[in-house]
């Protein structure tokens, strides 16, 4: 199964960093407080990590956690 | 029969404020966005939404329980319609008003990915409203209200509800920006940045 992506609206997200303790594997903080991806705001989630990043989604206290398309390629 | 059915839902009752006031804590620990009595954010708003809903549950089967109790007498409209019952109408009528408003409440938050975040909060600030009409409700409608125990417990959930909303109020309340990492930062633990590439 392939994973699904994740998209941080940061518009939205109030660097409350929830997702952050969440999905360390995935996430870290910039300077300020905010997450911060590897490929910025939008990364694909490994399979194994997918219920953490479900998780993420539904405790961000703001909305601004969303799957997006699969991974692409 | 009808003696256990009073106790539960009078016990029920008491024991959703106590829930309800652990919601309104954690949901404002939550808006500030810290970790807090040895928790971490998330769990923070996991537990502030459990409590809540395990909250909800109780004042279920306090209505339930209540509504075949041959003393108070409750019709079911009196739990939606405030003031048109015949027992107590002023008190039990803030109830059925806290009623109503926690099922806006809960019924926005388990929505809240299709109704979105803005109509999600302003429904959530009804909380502010909800919990002293429910705490008046729970002073002036129980027959606990004379026990001593009862009004040290409602002090004690008005003092938590009270100090939390005082701290929110206070300048200090949200960690903001740079002021959210340690101030004292060890330079042997800072990560090097990731690098960042543009999407598409
Ligand atoms: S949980 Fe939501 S608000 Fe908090 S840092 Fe993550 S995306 Fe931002």
């Amino acid at each position: 199964m392939p994973g699904r992506t994740l998209h941080i609206d940061w518009t939205r997200c109030d660097a409350r960093g929830s997702c952050i303790e969440l999905l360390p594997e995935l996430l870290r903080r910039d300077n300020w407080g905010y997450p911060l991806a590897r490929t910025g705001s939008e990364f694909a989630v490994p399979a194994h990590l997918d219920d953490a990043a479900e998780d993420a989604v539904n405790l961000c206290p703001v909305l601004a956690l969303r799957f997006t398309a699969p991974v692409r390629g | 029969m009808s003696e256990a059915l009073w106790a539960l839902g009078r016990g029920t009752g008491v024991v959703a404020l106590v829930l309800m006031t652990i919601t309104v804590v954690l949901g404002i620990l939550t808006r500030s966005g810290r970790p807090a009595f040895g928790m971490p954010r998330f769990a923070v708003t996991l537990v502030h939404r459990n409590s809540a809903l395990i909250g909800t549950v109780f004042i279920l089967i306090h209505i339930v329980s209540l509504l075949f109790d041959p003393y108070a007498q409750l019709n079911l409209i009196d739990y939606f319609v405030p003031f048109v019952g015949a027992y107590r109408p002023f008190w039990l009528g803030l109830g059925a008003v806290a009623f109503d408003l926690i099922i806006a409440i809960v019924v926005t938050s388990l929505l809240r990915r299709s109704i979105g975040q803005r109509a999600f909060r302003v429904v959530h600030w009804a909380t502010y409203a909800m919990w002293p009409i429910a705490l008046f409700h729970a002073i002036g409608t129980g027959t606990d209200a004379s026990s001593g125990l009862f009004i040290l417990l409602a002090l004690a959930c008005f003092s938590a509800v009270a100090g939390s909303v005082i701290w929110r109020l206070s300048t200090h309340f949200q960690l903001r920006g740079a002021t959210r990492l340690d101030r004292r930062i060890d330079p042997s633990r800072i990560a090097p940045a990731p690098e960042v590439k543009e999407i598409q």
